[in-house]
């Protein structure tokens, strides 16, 4: 099986599309960070209370408004998470509501807020660690244990809380769901002390607003430390045009991605930040095999211009971008697909940056080497006569002897 | 040429050999459940995988500072007192932000170099500078500044460690986070109740044992009325809650104490939660030799005298010294029984050099862990055959080749993981797929490289040795700028986002070997089975 048997599409004269292409895609991100959207930031950056709440049923999202409007948490954000057949719903303060002091009262003040339908002088079953409910039962002494009591009341504390995390994936619907894993008089004993609320706390991120800016810095330097970084290693390899126009098209890319999170109101947490810094490198791998095949039949048509060479070599390793685009696309989408909504922020960023890093190396960088050589030559026959490349020279030198 | 290939492929199962081993270690089973169990044991995961809370803490560094430039000002009155200087006051005008300056006022010309000779010899930590109007601002020497700095974050790790070793958490995480901001990063897999565990890592735990000289007053003002306006010289004014047996809500009250303390946190050798007489929880210690000396020699000088237990700055119990003690004590709060069983805990674990505050605090519930590890994993999966199908469709024969090196490339990756102990993060099955996407680059491009050269007319084994020799450069210069990325994003990132820079470097430098060493040797062997002038199977 082949896709491209000698392909001979001549993509320098299509520089002008190219152009207009990522002028639109940038400009359109821009314009969106600018007037729209903003960069949304996660609560990594933003800092913030987030809690990840699942809930027993399909959640009822006024009516947790409704709960944090009497808690008081009036500007608490309420946004349904992952597939409707999840049942979870995130609950976000912003930041000035997260002071340092009191890091925690957030999340305390949220889960209070959710609980409070259950029956007065009731603990909450669906909330309650393990050492709460050993606790519990050790005063309760539902099998009138002897002397290891502690330890067994624990083992079962640490069943049902496996049951409840675990198998039940965070919540238990109803106290029956303990039958298969506790004894009846326990079970009996936990349905006069506790009550199942209709919700789980999954996940709880607290940022502080220090930290989230110090975060913010640490991503802008890691994204800038990582294109020099290139820069040096490019400039080392090839020449510094080479490694400027990959630049170029690295930040082309970095810069449609962040376009389109915000474009699409995605926020950018720390994970995405890590799939954009695997952008830049995966949009300069393209773009090197470009550059390596360009250096190497520099060397075999030197009687040939640039465009032509550039075409050429792009060329003969479209099949080769193309595949591996290809597959790798495949892989991230897979992971975009069944990867779970922890990682989908990250897979969006290596979805929309695996296609755009391919089309830059071909439809940026490349270009660029041509445009760049084609300034020179126009400048040089202003001023001066143009001096023979190094190279060339010596090769005429060895020619003549 | 035989003999050459023998000894490769010896060296590719002895490599392949070593890494199963560094994915299983030995297996007390070969069952499926007792290779998960092993495979367990050799991969750590990370807090996103098995849920836990991972905290950034900040260390009020200038608490130390504060302490040290509050010791240094009673040393040098104490010294100008000796040498009969007359100074009119010895303060710190910015405290909050610059602790370790001290400014000394009133001080004559005559006198200065007195002054400097009490700071070189008193204080060798600090520098000495003369200002106008008989006025000398002493401050730190910038390089002690941040060795006391630094002491100050280490001890707090040292503490909050000994804390969270004596809660039985298992494999905790404590160490110095960022660059040079005194943060901590503490992560703890899998506690049940995280909020106790960051108020147990929270709490100063700063004890003194300190003589009282009046209250309880209720009010400042009173404490002021009642001495005439002006505190008695080497005393403060300390809060505490009123322990009387009236009943009622405690209030809070305040009680003029000493400067000076008898004895310190420092001098105890043990702390354990005990009973009072009438059955109330309490907590007793025990000095060591050296501090029960001191509280000896102190409490037999003032027997009649009262004694104040102070905890964080905090007036916790006041008594009156009916004989000498020498080397125990008690201390009575009103506590419950949770409560005095901490803070024997903390006592015993040591007071913490500054006071500490929370930056981040993100905890994953174990539940959705799990979702996470079963996500990550079908996605893997899923990703990985659709790509081995898609080679094989491809390239056919060769097709096989590259998803040879591809497992392979797997197997060192995990096995690298297990040898190395880093950990797997979410992230990290993410770059775990992304490997496998880009590792298939090599392949793809040693393939193509043939294709071509066999399209130009050369023989399969000339086609095969151009190949993977020019695509060999392009594939260094590919994985050094992914790895340099992978690199940053290891300095820069923290937990899980660290993991994935992990696996993507060592899923890399993997498929160097596999996608080079591997397949070549695969490709060799079936063009030493093939006659002269048979075609390669390359799709």
């Amino acid at each position: 099986m082949e896709f491209f048997r000698n392909p001979n599409i001549d993509f320098l004269s299509k520089k002008w599309y190219f152009l207009a292409f990522s002028l639109v895609f940038s400009v359109a991100g821009v314009l969106s960070m600018l007037f729209w959207h903003g960069i949304p930031l996660g609560v990594d950056f933003r800092g913030g209370t987030l809690v990840r709440v699942k809930f027993t049923s399909s959640p009822d999202i006024n009516e947790i408004r409704a709960l944090m409007d009497r808690a008081g948490l009036h500007s608490a954000r309420i946004q349904r998470f992952g597939t409707a057949a999840n049942d979870e719903v995130l609950i976000g303060l912003a930041e000035k509501e997260t002071s340092e002091a009191a890091l925690d009262r957030g999340r305390a003040q949220i889960i209070s807020a959710l609980e409070t339908k259950l029956p007065p002088g009731k603990q909450d079953l669906n909330n309650a660690s393990a050492q709460t409910i050993q606790a519990y039962l050790l005063s309760q002494d539902p099998m009138h244990l002897g002397t290891d009591a502690s330890r067994r009341y624990q083992d079962m504390a640490q069943t049902i809380v496996h049951q409840r995390d675990a198998v039940q994936s965070g919540v238990l619907k109803s106290m029956d769901d303990l039958k298969t894993v506790v004894p009846e008089p326990v079970l009996a004993s936990l349905n006069q002390g506790f009550a199942l609320s209709n919700f789980g706390v999954r996940n709880v991120d607290v940022v502080g607003p220090q930290v989230g800016k110090q975060l913010q810095n640490q991503a802008k330097l890691a994204i800038l430390y990582s294109l020099a970084g290139m820069l040096v290693y490019l400039w080392f390899r090839f020449e510094l045009i080479y490694g400027v126009a990959a630049v170029v098209a690295c930040f082309h890319d970095t810069l449609i991605t962040v376009g389109a999170f915000s474009l699409a109101d995605k926020e950018i947490s720390l994970t995405v930040i890590a799939a954009i810094l695997t952008l830049v490198g995966y949009s300069m791998n393209d773009t090197i095999v470009v550059f390596d095949r360009i250096r190497e039949n520099i060397k075999l048509l030197r009687r040939d211009k640039l465009a032509d060479i550039v075409n050429r070599s792009i060329n003969q390793t479209l099949s080769r971008t193309v595949l591996t685009s290809g597959l790798t696309f495949l892989t991230v989408l897979a992971l975009y697909l069944f990867g779970g909504e922890v990682l989908r922020g990250f897979s969006f960023a290596l979805v929309i940056g695996i296609l755009i890093g391919t089309y830059s190396s071909i439809a940026v960088a490349a270009p660029m080497l041509v445009a760049y050589q084609d300034w020179q030559a126009r400048r040089s026959n202003r001023r001066t006569p143009p001096p023979a490349p190094a190279e060339s020279r010596r090769e005429k030198v060895r020619a003549k002897a | 040429m035989k003999q050459n290939l023998l000894w490769k492929s010896v060296l590719i199962v002895a490599v392949l050999l070593v890494f199963v081993y560094g994915i299983f270690g030995i297996p007390s089973s070969l069952s499926g459940q007792g290779l998960a169990a092993a495979l367990l044991q050799r991969i750590h995961l990370g807090l996103d995988l098995k849920g836990g809370t991972h905290l950034i803490l900040q260390v009020q560094v200038n608490d130390a500072v504060n302490v040290d430039a509050q010791q240094a000002i009673e040393r040098v009155k104490d010294a100008l007192r000796r040498r009969n200087i007359a100074f009119a006051d010895i303060s710190q005008p910015d405290p909050a932000n610059n602790p370790d300056h001290i400014v000394v006022k009133g001080v004559s010309a005559d006198h200065s170099s007195d002054l400097r000779d009490i700071v070189s010899t008193d204080l060798p930590e600090y520098n000495l500078a003369s200002g106008a109007q008989d006025t000398y601002t002493i401050s730190m020497k910038p390089s002690q500044l941040t060795e006391l700095k630094n002491r100050a974050v280490q001890q707090a790790i040292e503490t909050i460690r000994n804390r969270i070793d004596q809660l039985g958490v298992s494999e905790p995480v404590i160490e110095e986070h960022g660059l040079g901001q005194y943060q901590i990063l503490v992560q703890l897999p899998g506690v049940d109740d995280p909020a106790r565990v960051k108020e147990i890592m929270q709490s100063t735990a700063m004890l003194e044992i300190r003589q009282a000289f009046g209250g309880p007053y209720s009010s400042e003002q009173e404490a002021l009325s009642a001495n005439n306006g002006v505190l008695p010289p080497g005393s403060v004014l300390l809060p505490g809650r009123s322990i009387g047996d009236s009943g009622g809500e405690p209030h809070q009250v305040w009680y003029l104490i000493s400067r000076s303390s008898a004895v310190t946190g420092r001098d105890l050798r043990d702390a354990s939660a005990s009973r009072d007489e009438n059955g109330r929880p309490d907590v007793s210690f025990q000095l060591t030799n050296e501090g029960g000396r001191r509280f000896a020699a102190f409490t037999g000088s003032h027997v009649g005298d009262k004694l104040a237990v102070v905890l964080d700055n905090k007036v916790q119990e006041v008594a009156t010294i009916q004989e000498q003690i020498h080397d125990s004590g008690v201390i009575n709060g009103r506590f419950s029984e949770q409560e005095t069983k901490d803070l024997a805990m903390i006592l015993r674990s040591g007071a913490l050099p500054a006071s500490i505050h929370y930056l981040e605090d993100r905890t994953v519930g174990p539940s959705l862990g799990a979702d996470s590890i079963r996500d990550g994993v079908r996605a893997a999966v899923i990703g990985m055959l659709a790509v081995l199908l898609f080679m094989l469709v491809y390239y056919h024969g060769a097709g096989i080749n590259a998803d040879v090196a591809l497992i392979f490339n797997l197997i060192i990756l995990l096995g690298f993981l297990g040898f190395s102990g880093a950990t797997l993060t979410l992230p990290g099955i993410a770059g775990v797929i992304l490997t496998v996407g880009m590792g298939v680059d090599s392949n793809v491009l040693i393939f193509e490289r043939i294709r071509e050269e066999l399209r130009n007319g050369k023989t399969p084994p000339s086609a095969v040795e151009q190949g993977f020799a020019h695509a060999w450069i392009t594939i260094v210069d590919t994985h050094v700028t992914t790895i340099v990325s992978a690199f940053i994003l290891f300095i820069f990132g923290t937990g899980p986002v660290k993991g994935f820079a992990v696996t993507l470097t060592f899923g890399l430098l993997a498929n160097l070997f596999t996608a080079v060493f591997v397949s070549r040797v695969i490709f060799d062997y079936v063009l030493n089975r093939k006659q002269r002038g048979e075609a390669l199977s390359i799709g």
